[in-house]
């Protein structure tokens, strides 16, 4: 573990052609990585996130994506990600592909390449017509029992970027409250980065059975207060409901979007 | 009390087919309103999910995301969002999943994924997300939509959670123990599943006609021979609803 600006955490770890999986389930969403990714240009990424949310909607508004990996692309409470909207129906500003799965898939996929299986295994996408449309959703029968099961291969990122509460001296991270796939997604990836609201001499984990990455699992930390913004960080910051709901609006159209882009990413200053 | 809205009937009255021993995975937007007007009424200890991972939930305001800090601050416990898929939605210990539906058919079979076709849609929509093992795995399915031409259609454009499947036969074509949809809530009445699993009319909100709903469905909707009336909110309903979603536009920034 090596402590880094996010700029240089960004530029060692990340590359072009990559597979990026930003992970936060609703709480602790990069969103200052993800800008650090607009403004390095970052290009051909294939982006897995669960719910791609406005961290993805604005990624792939910008350019940044070839493929997009998840289980369910909505505003959460508000309604749709224009951006991903108008890259799947009209190919804006590239065509991206797309890879879907449900939830309960896509989180097995995360444990099933954080304990270093091949694939994931549950009983699941019972008559759904999603099996159709994604190859990478098959069935196989148990052989103890007969069972039909279905399938879905683990996910391996290259690199897996998190938001975290805080960490030690040593890159040691603590993560508390909604904590998702934070820890398989870290532990699925060849690579990863944790953005951290502070660095602490002790971590000061609240309970032996706290949440903790140990630093040895993690490549590089960075220090950025507010990094999950709009999301939000569980002790820290609350989620910033409100800017979801404006979203809505910057994002409906081409021009607000690339000048929103253009104010808040790329003319500020890399963390 | 008449002075309600339809909206408010559709909420009241799906909040009134949850029970205090259930236990609930929730959806967000109306099922959420729906689990907790439940819950600060006639079923305070409901026990409500949130694929987020909070388990007995008890929020004041109503979350706008599966994932807000209100959900785990007043969760009895969080956990990961792989435990709440793998050992408590699959693992069987949900009594109701509560899903909404941008399209849905006869046979309760649910479209949240595109309109058109998948390759090229029309309208890309957010997609399944929990909704396919939610609609497998729990006990029961309890659905809430809006009524018109547009969301209860002759046959949807994709299904991405099962009801009974397009022939009413899925499930048990899919060996699934599970009952499927049980009660779908509208704002102009309740359906529920005939013997063959076709969606039938059982209860008409206030004021609703059978030729009402008939123009509002795609289909030639079975209405049963003598529907029930479903009882007008009560003030207590529509006075815990009205505080709960004040409550939430004041901590949501507003125009909620």
């Amino acid at each position: 573990m090596e402590l880094l600006s996010l700029r240089d955490a960004v530029a060692r770890h990340v590359h072009d052609g990559d597979t990026v999986a930003m992970e936060g389930f609703t709480h602790l969403i990069p969103f200052a990585a993800g800008h650090e990714l607009i403004r390095q240009h970052r290009r051909d990424l294939t982006l897995i996130r669960m719910t791609p949310d406005i961290i993805y909607d604005q990624l792939i508004g910008a350019g940044c994506a070839r493929k997009l990996v998840f289980s369910w692309g909505g505003n959460p409470g508000v309604g749709s990600l224009h951006r991903l909207r108008d890259a799947v129906e009209h190919g804006w500003p590239g065509s991206i592909e797309i890879e879907e799965h449900s939830h309960a898939a896509m989180a097995s996929a995360y444990a099933a390449g954080a304990a270093g299986l091949p694939i994931a295994l549950l009983k699941g996408y019972h008559g759904t017509d999603l099996v159709e449309h994604n190859p990478n959703i098959r069935f196989v029968e148990d052989p103890f029992t007969g069972q039909r099961l279905a399938a879905v291969p683990a996910l391996r990122p290259d690199v897996a970027v998190i938001h975290a509460q805080r960490a030690d001296e040593d890159g040691n991270v603590l993560i508390e409250g909604i904590v998702g796939v934070q820890k398989e997604s870290v532990l699925s990836a060849s690579r990863a980065v944790v953005t951290v609201e502070e660095v602490v001499a002790d971590l000061a984990a609240p309970s032996p059975n706290s949440v903790v990455l140990p630093g040895w699992t993690i490549d590089a930390v960075a220090v950025v207060p507010g990094g999950s913004h709009p999301s939000y960080t569980h002790g820290y910051s609350d989620r910033d409901n409100a800017f979801y709901k404006a979203w809505d609006a910057i994002s409906r159209d081409r021009d607000t979007f690339q000048q929103w882009i253009r104010d808040n990413v790329l003319d500020g200053e890399s963390p | 009390m008449s002075d309600h809205t339809a909206q408010e009937m559709m909420v009241v009255a799906a909040a009134r087919a949850l029970h205090n021993d259930d236990v609930c995975f929730v959806g967000i937007g109306a099922p959420s309103a729906a689990c907790n007007l439940a819950r600060v009424t006639h079923a305070p200890d409901i026990t409500l999910v949130y694929e987020s991972g909070t388990i007995g939930t008890r929020p004041t305001v109503l979350p706008l995301s599966i994932g807000d800090g209100e959900l785990c601050d007043t969760a009895l416990t969080t956990v990961s969002v792989p435990e709440m898929f793998q050992y408590w939605l699959q693992g069987g210990r949900i009594s109701i999943g509560f899903l909404g539906a941008a399209q849905i058919d006869r046979f309760g079979n649910i479209n949240t994924t595109v309109i058109g076709g998948y390759a090229a849609p029309r309208v890309r929509l957010p997609g399944g997300g929990g909704a396919p093992e939610i609609a497998s795995h729990s006990e029961k399915v309890y659905v809430i939509a809006n009524h018109s031409t547009r969301t209860m259609v002759e046959q949807i454009d994709f299904v991405t959670s099962l009801g009974f499947g397009r022939d009413g036969n899925g499930r048990r074509r899919h060996g699934l123990k599970t009952q499927g949809p049980a009660l779908v809530i509208t704002d102009l009445c309740l359906m529920e599943p005939g013997a063959d699993h076709e969606l039938e009319v059982t209860s008409l909100h206030p004021g609703v006609t059978t030729d009402r709903v008939r123009a509002a469905t795609g289909w030639d909707i079975r209405i049963v021979p003598e529907p029930a009336r479903t009882p007008t909110p009560t003030v207590d309903e529509l006075t815990a609803l009205r505080h709960l979603y004040a409550a939430t536009d004041r901590a949501h920034g507003g125009d909620a």
